[in-house]
């Protein structure tokens, strides 16, 4: 862990449609430092996936930046121009998307898919590109690569797809790979495959990794850092161990109390209330009206992100002057 | 990503979008938004609601008989008292005009209205039953589509012969087959939804499956392909009648005025021919636009 | 007593299109299982895809009708309308999507009168007020019982669901996949909801998941599917710590816990699922076995018993576990058997029927 790949600045993403605003980003702070995995982790509505999409330029009409920014290499993404997009995206930013089966082109042969990447950020040739891919898959253990580039992407598994999709994320040696919900509807015996690909990946280049999931075991045995989001803003962000052992903030306390666990069948306590819709987000802080430590501040402002400890922020008014700082679990 | 816009963009849009909102959470918000936003739609509603009401009230309000000849009067252009002029009869053009809208609506309306229902139940029992049901259904459907339209048409009302009833029973067959295979498709994708499982599971019998269940949920797509067909039963009405297969004479139709007057264009007398033509145009266009209205509000909501 | 619903060597295949124009694949689903319910032990059925874990569910509430075998309700055969009838009665069904097992254009008391009205429940005066009232039970207010599905978020309508479900008053409730499509906090609420209402209405849930946390705080008994085959069953605590399978080793082993300690990223099993168009010969599981043996390739193994556990494996034999040197997949070391064989190695009933 080094320096910071990407800093993202009280990022503003807003959809302006038919039936309002939607703030499906609120003011997002955190950076993905050099050669860390960092763990995303939120409900729906949380704001993670349009995160994400912000940092590939990927927001469109009705879609705006609305403030904030994005530094990379130097840069403000939110405020950089097409054609440096095509540029970046799929050589030094890339990201691999949910439902890997209809990420690729249906109609088009996977090696072909995978030199095109490589070919139109490298003005490599048809062969050189294939043999790089080829290469590539094989690092990862992807048995038989040379039949694969072949094949089509509805003659695969999903858990194949994935791959095949990460790898082609890969080929250009980006500086940093974007993964949305990478093992959602992928069979257990299979998510645990591809995370070790992804470990695998992580030692062999130097390219950091952003991991987006709802799934906290996911989390703890692939992420060196987490970020916790809410209602479209940053509720904390600790190394993992602290997230687990040591949650601060109030809904990472009660998230935690409310998964089930496969080796214990302790009492559940749930969280009352439901998500918010990034619709009707509730004033101040996002997380207020189901949290068990509100204070009438809560419902009023937005809490910034305060130090609690080392390496660890969380954004709540207990941590404020006027707060007790104690969120007990 | 577009250029990231100024503050004030985003300030205008946050406006703008905080009025929408508004509107939105009115009852028929959404569809007064789509009307406002999209002025051709609009355009073709005021025009079907025109049509409309100058058909129904259109020749109770004038002087003129549509059918009555009035010698004296004959192969006047148009002027203060007869606005389109008169035809060879001497009968008011514009009452025609009017009257005419009557016949081809009721026929248009009528048999797009019985297609609409055959139609649908034809596809969705397909579309349930499945297998050799579907086979014979799509079979037949496809039998009846495969003739170009307008010769089957033709065919059919030589066997029947002309006469307005006829005319309706022949556009509703020539339209049931697209109703049917939208219909089906529909179905299709709608048979597998878990919510027709739980109404298996609750014990409601197949044909309320049909009727309560999957028709409703079909119903968006299916008005949208009526509204769409009115104006190409029109059109086909028009086309029959034009060529003497339709509407018998003295009765008003755009088709059979067109064809009166097109022996009169060469000797100077244009607005026999053209009024109805101009009609039957706006008519056609009106029912095009709000097709695409109505498609803009039932299709899934979330552009801006 | 018989048990309240039972599945007897129950096999569903599907003719699907093959690759060849005019030849069909046949899809083995499910390939012979039988087990039974007993009143007040919910069961758990897990598995990944190509399990035939949904398709026994279907078939249970006879959404489909099994290729061969039965499915008995309360000692009687269901495949007569009358018995169909009976067991929507007492075998209900909550789904998967909640969002997609609400008819959008019924309002949400609609939506269980439906079941009251054909599953003649009650007479037409009443079911208004029933129908509120078991809306409330799963606390929908009375006030928002007339809005339509999409006016109420996830957690609303599973809830709704399982209202509807509710309505005949069932013996049984199968559960799909309840949690899956739902956010991580309301999951506790679900899963404590459900808690409640079992033992408020004396209910027996049969679970169908492919998430082991879930199963642990809902079920007793679990059996774990591999491609159409059942492969392990017993207790859920009993083969949720200590499985003896090789798959379910793998399947338990390959769960993600929330505890980046015990960090382990080792996948306990290469390969893929086989296509369930082609299963493997013999033990289905033998191409990716750890512990594969000569015998795996060629002979289906039989159910043996081992403790309160029925294992589907050539490994069980005379009531011990066989070990070989494959790797252990991070439980005890020690494989002999912990306990002492209630049966000696003789399967019980007839085809493995367990006790469930």
């Amino acid at each position: 862990m080094t320096a910071p790949v990407v800093e993202i600045r009280d990022l503003n993403v807003r959809f302006f449609t038919y039936y309002g605003v939607v703030r499906a980003v609120n003011g997002v702070t955190f950076s993905v430092m050099g050669e860390e995995t960092l763990g995303i982790v939120g409900e729906s509505g949380s704001g993670k996936s349009v995160t994400a999409l912000s940092m590939m330029g990927l927001i469109e009409p009705p879609g705006y930046v609305a403030g904030g920014e994005i530094l990379f290499s130097g840069r403000d993404l939110t405020r950089i121009s097409d054609d440096e997009w095509l540029r970046l995206r799929g050589a030094e930013i890339t990201m691999c998307f949910q439902n890997p089966m209809r990420a690729l082109n249906p109609v088009m042969k996977l090696g072909r898919q995978l030199a095109r990447v490589h070919m139109t950020h490298n003005r490599s040739s048809v062969s050189e590109a294939t043999e790089r891919a080829v290469t590539l898959l094989k690092e990862v253990n992807i048995a038989d690569a040379e039949r694969l580039m072949g094949r089509y992407p509805h003659q695969l598994s999903g858990g194949m797809c994935q791959r095949v999709m990460t790898v082609m994320a890969m080929i250009c040696e980006p500086r940093v790979l974007i993964l949305d919900e990478p093992t959602t509807g992928l069979d257990v015996t299979v998510q645990k495959q591809l995370l070790h690909l992804l470990r695998d990946l992580r030692e062999r280049t130097s390219a950091s990794q952003m991991l987006i999931t709802h799934d906290l075991g996911v989390v703890a045995n692939i992420c060196d850092r987490v970020v916790v989001m809410y209602g479209g803003r940053v509720m904390e962000t600790a190394g993992v161990e602290a997230i687990f052992d040591n949650p601060r903030h109030p809904y990472t306390v009660a998230l935690l109390d409310a998964i089930p666990q496969v080796d214990s069948q302790t009492d559940l306590t749930p969280i009352p209330g439901t998500v918010p819709e990034p619709l009707h987000l509730p004033s101040g802080c996002p997380f207020h009206p189901r949290c068990t430590h509100a204070m009438p501040i809560c419902s009023e402002d937005m809490p910034l992100l305060f130090d609690v400890a080392e390496g660890q922020l969380a954004a709540c008014h207990l941590f404020s002057k006027e707060g007790t700082g104690v969120a007990t679990s | 990503m577009r250029k990231r816009k100024s503050a004030e963009g985003i300030e205008r849009l946050t406006a703008q979008a905080n009025r929408f909102a508004e509107i939105t959470k009115r009852r028929f918000g959404f569809a007064y938004l789509v009307f406002r936003l999209n002025p051709a739609s609009l355009l073709g509603l005021i025009i079907v609601v025109a049509i409309f009401l100058s058909a129904l009230f259109g020749p109770l309000a004038l002087p003129y008989s549509p059918n009555k000849t009035n010698a004296p009067e004959r192969f006047e252009g148009p002027s203060s008292t007869h606005f389109f002029g008169t035809d060879k009869y001497g009968r008011d053009i514009f009452t025609r005009v009017l009257s005419a809208a009557r016949v081809d609506l009721l026929i248009a309306l009528g048999s797009i209205g019985l297609a609409f229902l055959i139609g649908t139940a034809i596809g969705a029992l397909a579309a349930y039953f499945g297998k050799a049901v579907d086979a014979v259904l799509m079979r037949i459907m496809d039998m009846i589509k495969s003739f170009p339209q307008f010769i089957l048409a033709m065919a059919l009302v030589a066997a029947l012969g002309p006469g307005v009833r006829n005319l309706i029973i022949v556009i509703t067959v020539i339209m049931v087959p697209s109703f049917a295979r939208m219909i089906r498709s529909r179905v299709l994708s709608l048979r597998e939804m878990p919510y027709v499982d739980a109404a298996r599971t609750s014990g409601v019998p197949w044909w309320k499956i049909i009727t309560a269940y999957l028709i409703p949920n079909s119903l968006g797509t299916m008005v949208v392909t009526a509204a769409l067909n009115v104006s190409y039963a029109m059109l086909d009405a028009a086309g029959l009648s034009y060529l003497g297969l339709g509407v018998r004479p003295p009765q008003a139709e755009w088709g059979t005025m067109i064809s009166e007057g097109t022996s009169q264009l060469l000797s100077g007398r244009w607005w026999i021919s053209v009024f109805p033509g101009v009609a039957l145009f706006l008519a056609v266009l009106g029912f095009n636009l709000l097709a695409d209205g109505l498609r803009d509000i039932i299709d899934p909501r979330m552009r801006r | 007593m018989s048990p309240l619903l039972e599945a007897v060597d129950l096999v569903k295949h599907f003719q699907v299109r093959g690759d060849v124009p005019f030849l069909s694949k046949t899809v083995h689903a499910v390939d012979g299982i039988s087990f039974a319910i007993e009143p007040d032990r919910s069961i758990g059925i897990v598995g990944e895809s190509g399990s035939g874990k949904t398709t026994i569910a279907r078939c249970l509430v006879r959404l489909y009708k099994p290729t061969s075998g039965d499915v008995l309700l309360g000692g009687e055969n269901i495949s007569t309308r009358s018995g169909v009838r009976q067991l929507r009665k007492r075998v209900q069904m909550v789904f998967q999507d909640p969002g997609g097992s609400l008819n959008p254009k019924f309002t949400a008391q609609r939506i269980i009168q439906e079941s009251l009205l054909h599953l003649r429940v009650a007479r037409r005066r009443e079911m208004k007020t029933m129908a509120v009232e078991l809306l409330r039970q799963v606390g929908i207010q009375p006030s928002d019982c007339k809005k339509l599905p999409h006016q109420f978020s996830g957690g609303q309508q599973q809830r709704i669901a399982v209202a509807r479900a509710l309505a005949p008053k069932p013996d049984v409730l199968i559960l799909d996949e309840p949690t899956s499509a739902l956010d991580l906090s309301l999951q506790a609420q679900i899963i404590g909801m459900l808690v409640a209402l079992r033992k408020d209405l004396g209910l027996t849930y049969v679970l169908i998941t492919h998430d082991l946390a879930v199963v642990r705080q809902l079920c007793d008994q679990l059996l774990v599917m591999y491609l159409g085959k059942p492969v392990e069953a017993g207790p859920a605590p009993q083969i949720l710590s200590h499985p003896q399978h090789p798959y379910s080793r793998a399947l338990i082993g390959s769960v993600l816990k929330p505890d980046p300690s015990g960090r382990d990223l080792e996948p306990p099993l290469r390969g893929e699922i086989p296509s369930p168009t082609a299963p493997p010969s013999g033990c289905r599981f033998h191409p990716r076995c750890p512990e594969c043996m000569e015998i795996c390739r060629t002979v289906d193994p039989e159910p043996r018993a081992y403790g309160e556990i029925t294992g589907w494996c050539h490994l069980f034999e005379g009531g011990r576990r066989r070990s070989t040197e494959a790797r252990e997949i991070g439980l005890e070391k020690n494989v002999e058997t912990s306990s002492e064989p209630s049966v000696s190695g003789e399967p019980r009933g007839k085809k493995g029927e367990i006790d469930a």
